[in-house]
């Protein structure tokens, strides 16, 4: 499932034209986004939480080359799955 | 952020009451959690995929008794960010 399929089965469900629908999907994950941009943590209740983990930089090595590279600190988006959703996906068919 | 504050987003953007605002995103997550729970992945351009994995029975360990234990195969959910979503992130 992408976007427009999300988008699609969200216009069939709710009757709402797929215009509206998908505006409504971008301003979700789009806000989603920002928030995490802005680094806060996300918490759907029954889905899951999306926290930022922030990692410092390091000395690595072009695997390739050999050459040392300096890889700059990062953060990244961690999801962690909900309860129900966990369970869920595991007695799914 | 919590549902809260995307109900919230959804309310301000689209002419809809707080009622309807609600509605909307319990159905959108509802169709997710649907579509994962039959094991198909979803692609989200922009933010990332969520994809189930099925992972074979191991043997481990529990870390309190060193008691050794079979983990039972099992499938489960990842997140994998989009390289846009880690740009976005790493801009500032």
């Amino acid at each position: 499932m992408n976007k427009a399929e999300l988008t699609l089965q969200l216009a069939e469900k709710t009757n709402l034209t797929q215009k509206v629908a998908k505006v409504i999907v971008d301003t979700i994950f789009d806000g989603m986004r920002d928030s995490l941009v802005r680094g806060e943590r996300i918490e759907i209740r029954g889905f899951g939480s999306f926290v930022i983990r922030n990692y410092g930089g390091y000395r690595g090595r072009n695997p390739k080359t050999g050459d040392v590279v300096s890889v700059p600190p990062k953060k990244l988006p961690f999801f962690k799955v909900g309860k129900e959703l966990r369970e869920r996906v595991n007695s799914g068919s | 952020m919590t549902k809260v504050d995307i109900v919230s987003g959804v309310y301000e953007k689209v002419g809809f009451s707080k009622k309807e605002a609600v509605q909307v995103v319990e159905t959108i997550f509802d169709l997710m959690k649907e579509t994962l729970e039959r094991g198909e992945k979803i692609k989200l351009s922009g933010f990332g995929n969520f994809v189930v994995r099925n992972k074979r029975a191991r043997r481990g360990r529990n870390p309190q008794t060193g008691d050794d234990i079979e983990i039972s195969a099992r499938r489960i959910l990842t997140f994998k960010p989009s390289q846009v979503l880690k740009n976005a992130l790493n801009r500032s």
